[in-house]
């Protein structure tokens, strides 16, 4: 199990984020305040450009707020340098993304391992963790395939190895069922709680499909126009 | 990221875009050909001169005279000068002195002496001059006909061409042949503590001109004399060794056996009349250096030991300057095709991040730092400027070989003995790679800070 710290994955604190788009301000984000337990399996819901990636984005320490502050591992992240922002993002956090991400150059071993030579992990260490991911998301004869020799379902589920290789506390997942049919969907959705369950990793999934959210998610948080409108915990 | 996985990663993404990688490695390797070539052309005809000169013995050399010469042949009399009495004596102490100075090769006197020579029963007036065993490795000797002395202290003579045409139509039939040289020997005297008789005819006495305060002069007789030498070689030019050297020389034996012939020179006569410390006294002598660069030093040396010295310094640091400023100018030409090529791996490395913008957003999504991306564009420059390096190092250097081939060929077809104009020495061929590799990361200095200031959320959004 991966260790919980102060109780909370991450945990954003009436965080803006805001454009200026010629004289227009767009308010992607305002002023939300919203905690991640941890080992909780959280599902953001809302509609298009209601603001639930860039939240997701901001929690990923690839963006930072306008105002507020988001703490994740007991740090405030809108304080960290771009460096230590960059090893946040190495050694805390795995992302998965609805158009899978994978670089198209490198075989699935080598998409899994990227993660690990970021990290800076030695080399035997790596091969291990690789074909470790590989076998939790059933890949492990697809090894030196390239993504375009596979399905949509196992590009995402090959993203969901890589996301988890480097062991983080906490897994952002934005729209990953998005580019995939229903049935090919929900075995990603399976693999998420399957993981959640043994790995103890929190987990923030960005959908706007409502039945898989309440299907497989611990709780649920509406976004709309950049607010959070209400925050549901399943019974 | 580590050193070995950010080169991992640097070689695949530059096999990825294999051609248009390969066509700016291309380019950086015509640039560093360029000034490569252009650099050895400098280099090559730079050491085609010094060599020349060097082995002219213009500019490695410094002769030195006693100051008493000087002071009686060429200085003003207004000139304030050490008294003559204590100019000390050029004789052969002040020779050994000498060539224990550091950097001196060897210090050897002129010898020059008015001869009449016999072939072929017929007399002949010319000058013999003495060669040092060192000349053999002067450049006037290399296309002579016949050879140079078999040693240094064998009866053999070279002959100047014009003197061998006096001796026979068939200069080329004179090799192997014998000839003799009459001279007149010096045979010193025993010392005299008294002036003598007034001379005779044959005989030189300095001791009478002595003043009180000098040691009495030996004085000598001179005496007719005949050598049986064998002819070893013909020349066509006129060897110089040394300024004030071998000019003139119709005749050349070996330094050693003109030694000993003790053959009276000219300067004999002013010598006699002067008081010496009864040693071999020479009226100037040669000191060669190991290099031109020596002569400086050497020179001070001298004039410290109260000689007076010449050379041609500044007509090799004159020598030096020019070439400074030739290769400098080549450089600056061949540096032109290598900043074309410096704008083409700015271009492919823009072009680069354009399309791997995507690709350097998913690297800082999975926790790549703006270092990591930064160093991963520059080892990619790098490797480029390494690889056109290394190739334009290699075709610089084909270029060169086409060159000098093509130029002996001219020579050739023009009579001419063949020359080396380009030289690719190792320094040139590491400098220009190290240059090309320094050019390619300053070149690749500014698509790495724009690929690492990427904003990660746009780029991830890019399609």
């Amino acid at each position: 199990m991966i260790p919980i710290g102060n109780g909370f994955a991450v945990r954003a604190e009436r965080v803006s984020r805001h454009y200026q788009m010629g004289s227009a301000l767009i308010r992607a984000v305002d002023d939300i305040t919203l905690q991640v337990r941890a080992g909780e399996f959280l599902s953001l819901l809302g509609s298009s450009g209601s603001g639930k990636s860039t939240l997701l984005n901001l929690m990923a320490g690839l963006d930072r707020p306008t105002s507020g502050a988001i703490f994740a591992q007991g740090r405030n992240l809108s304080e960290l340098n771009s460096l230590e922002l960059a090893r946040y993002r190495s050694r805390d956090v795995g992302m998965v993304f609805q158009s899978f991400n994978l670089l198209p150059r490198m075989n699935l071993e080598e998409n899994v391992e990227l993660p690990l030579r970021l990290a800076e992990v030695e080399r035997g260490e790596r091969a291990r963790r690789v074909r470790e991911a590989l076998e939790r998301v059933r890949l492990e004869k697809r090894l030196t395939h390239r993504p375009s020799e596979l399905s949509g379902g196992e590009q995402q589920r090959a993203a969901l190895a890589r996301a988890l290789v480097n062991r983080p506390t906490l897994l952002l997942a934005d729209e990953p069922t998005g580019n995939l049919d229903s049935a090919t969907g929900e075995s990603i959705m399976v693999l998420l709680r399957e993981i959640k369950h043994s790995l103890g990793m929190a987990i923030v999934l960005v959908t706007h499909e409502r039945p898989l959210a309440e299907k497989f998610a611990d709780r649920i948080a509406f976004v709309a126009d950049g607010k959070l409108v209400s925050d549901v915990v399943k019974p | 990221m580590k050193p070995g996985d950010l080169g991992e990663l640097a070689l695949r993404n530059l096999r990825e875009a294999l051609l248009r990688n390969s066509l700016t490695t291309l380019g950086v390797a015509v640039g560093v050909a360029s000034l490569v070539a252009m650099l050895s052309l400098g280099v090559g005809l730079q050491e085609l001169a010094s060599k020349r000169l060097a082995n002219s013995g213009l500019f490695d050399t410094v002769l030195v005279t006693s100051r008493r010469n000087l002071r009686d042949f060429n200085r003003s009399s207004a000139e304030k000068s050490a008294p003559p009495q204590k100019a000390p004596p050029l004789d052969e102490d002040v020779r050994k002195e000498m060539e224990h100075l550091p950097n001196v090769v060897e210090v050897y006197p002129q010898i020059r002496f008015p001869t009449e020579v016999r072939y072929n029963g017929n007399p002949y007036s010319t000058v013999v001059v003495g060669v040092p065993a060192s000349a053999r490795g002067n450049g006037a000797y290399d296309g002579m006909q016949g050879s140079f002395f078999s040693s240094p202290t064998s009866d053999e003579a070279i002959l100047q061409i014009e003197f061998a045409k006096d001796l026979s139509n068939q200069p080329s039939a004179l090799i192997a042949k014998e000839l003799i040289v009459r001279y007149v020997e010096r045979q010193p005297l025993a010392p005299q503590s008294a002036p003598a008789d007034p001379p005779s005819t044959k005989k030189v006495d300095g001791s009478a001109a002595a003043s009180a305060n000098d040691a009495v002069s030996e004085g000598f007789s001179i005496v007719p004399r005949e050598k049986k030498l064998r002819i070893v070689g013909i020349i066509e030019t006129e060897p110089a060794a040394g300024f004030g050297g071998f000019g003139n020389g119709r005749l050349f034996i070996p330094l050693d056996v003109a030694t000993a012939l003790r053959a009276a020179q000219v300067t004999d006569l002013r010598d006699a009349v002067r008081a010496s410390s009864g040693k071999t006294s020479y009226a100037n002598l040669t000191v060669r250096a190991k290099s031109p660069s020596q002569v400086e030093a050497i020179e001070s040396s001298i004039k410290n030991m109260g000689f007076s010295t010449f050379s041609l310094l500044d007509a090799t640091r004159n020598l030096r300057l020019f070439f400074t400023i030739f290769d400098l100018l080549l450089a600056i030409f061949g540096s032109l095709a290598l900043s074309v090529a410096t704008l083409g791996i700015i271009n492919t490395l823009v072009m680069a991040i354009l399309e791997r913008r995507r690709e350097i957003g998913i690297l800082k999504a999975l926790g790549a730092a703006d270092r990591d991306v930064k160093q991963l564009f520059f080892v990619e420059a790098g490797v480029m400027g390494l690889l056109g390096g290394v190739l334009g190092a290699g075709m610089g250097w084909l270029i060169g070989k086409a060159v000098t081939w093509g130029t002996n060929l001219y020579l050739q077809r023009q009579n001419l003995p063949p020359a080396h104009v380009f030289s690719v020495p190792w320094w040139l061929v590491l400098s220009a790679i190290a240059f090309a590799v320094v050019v390619s990361l300053a070149a690749g200095l500014y698509p790495a800070t724009r690929a690492a200031r990427l904003n990660p959320v746009e780029a991830l959004r890019y399609e």
